[in-house]
């Protein structure tokens, strides 16, 4: 979970000017997100930690902060979780 | 650039198609504003309409390298229909990507195989590079939403079988898939356009037209930051290629057209102010094209970067295209300006490529911004 919270915090930092990012910082509410940024995150995420990003993860919930994504890259690894790729 | 066997197979079968079956009538069709059936047939039959839809769900399962070539081969012979491919892959595409297994069940084969054709429909009359302004409403009602709105620029309105539309729900902007005959929905044929006139646009009216909830794509709030985002990722990564055969066409015409045409005692292809034309097509057209490629190797890696570098590559490929457009009517003279040859037809359509899929402007505003916070960020690192 360090690890992956620890790539996205590089990850985002890259594309937000350097700056840093809090782990429960809203990013969507922050202005940090355009629609562009929003499916460079989903690529990002989904070639990182091998997993698919579906329609039914699309929730604000689940990117709005580092701690959330991070929960559902954990969600979506998990051995009993089959929508990796 | 190398291409693999197989790329270098399939780009030579769809040279063929194009040669056979689209550049004889291309300026026909252009003329007419018509794109006739049974050239869409052609393509479906071929396979070409399921490009982006993998193997075992009825498509062809291009790469994107592959997808590439397909679009630039049909560039070279008729933008319409490199568009018909656009807005059905975009369709295909969100589907595949980000549709319910029921829309999948429901749809996908179809699209692959070509038997219903998608269209694309954001633009409205107030909403173009703006999308967030789009006025269209859907409001729920049950098991159902009901879309009110006005949508514009349809690329083969007259033609789709299958509607991706964008609408203001209480959550935010939201994507609906349509069928052409929800009652409410209707369409009427836009005609008149400077370019891409076979490409069936039609104007798009939703009067109190009930969608079942079933048919909304991805969830509320999410229609523009991804749904539209996504698809509309692929529509630049095809239409920057289709730029580049644009820029390909241009470029042969020119060079045949230079080879026989005398003046002042010699060979147009002997003046050097023609070479520096020709010279500037070659390099721009070999430039687009890689930048494509590159984008195109990105886009299977899976890797953050292709959207980024899908943008730069439609922003390269269709000023390009538009410059090249532009020497070969200059190349041409009179007779470039005349409807006897396709360059005319080649410099209005690539105009069009400047405004479709994120304006010239937008795409600027795009990569200015990420260059400005790759800077930002190396200062932050090394300072």
């Amino acid at each position: 979970m360090e690890q992956a919270k620890e790539k996205l915090r590089a990850f985002l930092g890259r594309h937000i000017g350097g700056r840093v990012i809090g782990d429960d910082e809203k990013i969507f509410a922050a202005g940090f997100v355009n629609s562009m940024f929003a499916m460079q995150i989903v690529l990002f995420l989904e070639k990182n930690f091998h997993i698919a990003i579906a329609n039914e993860d699309l929730e604000l919930k689940n990117f709005q902060t580092i701690n959330a994504m991070a929960e559902l890259i954990e969600r979506k690894t998990a051995p009993s979780n089959n929508n990796s790729h | 650039m190398e291409l693999n066997l197989q790329q270098r197979r399939r780009r030579a079968e769809f040279r063929q198609f194009v040669d056979a079956h689209v550049v004889p009538g291309a300026n026909t069709w252009d003329r007419q504003e018509i794109m006739p059936p049974e050239v869409v047939r052609q393509l479906a039959s071929r396979g070409y309409l399921g490009a982006v839809v993998p193997i075992g769900k009825g498509g062809s399962g291009f790469d994107s390298v592959e997808f590439g070539l397909l679009n630039e081969e049909l560039g070279r012979g008729c933008s319409s229909l490199r568009s018909l491919l656009t807005v059905h892959s975009m369709i295909a595409l969100t589907i595949s990507r980000w549709g319910t297994d029921a829309l999948k069940t429901q749809w996908l084969e179809k699209l692959g195989r070509g038997q219903a054709i998608g269209a694309f429909a954001l633009t409205e009359a107030e909403a173009g590079s703006d999308a967030r302004a789009i006025r269209t409403e859907a409001i729920e009602s049950g098991d159902d939403f009901v879309l009110t709105g006005h949508k514009k620029w349809i690329t083969f309105g007259q033609m789709a079988d299958l509607f991706l539309v964008f609408a203001n729900s209480k959550r935010g902007h939201s994507a609906f898939m349509l069928e052409r005959n929800l009652p409410g929905l209707t369409t009427s044929p836009v005609h008149g356009m400077l370019g891409t006139r076979a490409s069936m646009m039609a104007e798009l009216r939703l009067e109190q037209c009930r969608v079942p909830k079933r048919n909304l794509v991805g969830a509320q709030g999410f229609g523009l930051s991804h749904i539209a985002s996504s698809a509309l990722d692929c529509g630049r990564y095809s239409v920057a290629w289709g730029c580049v055969g644009i820029g390909q066409a241009c470029l042969e015409s020119s060079l045949q057209y230079a080879g026989q045409r005398k003046q002042s005692g010699a060979l147009l292809r002997d003046h050097q102010l023609i070479q520096r034309m020709i010279t500037q097509m070659v390099a721009g057209v070999k430039a687009a094209r890689l930048l494509c490629w590159n984008a195109g190797q990105l886009r299977d890696a899976g890797d953050p970067a292709s959207i980024l570098e899908t943008s730069i590559a439609k922003y390269f490929a269709c000023k390009t295209a538009a410059d090249v457009a532009r020497d070969s009517v200059q190349i041409h003279g009179a007779n470039g300006c005349s409807g006897e040859y396709p360059v005319e037809r080649f410099y209005r359509d690539a105009k069009i490529m400047e405004v479709i899929e994120g304006s010239n402007e937008i795409q600027e505003i795009t990569i200015a911004q990420s260059a400005c916070q790759a800077i930002a960020e190396n200062v932050a690192v090394t300072g």
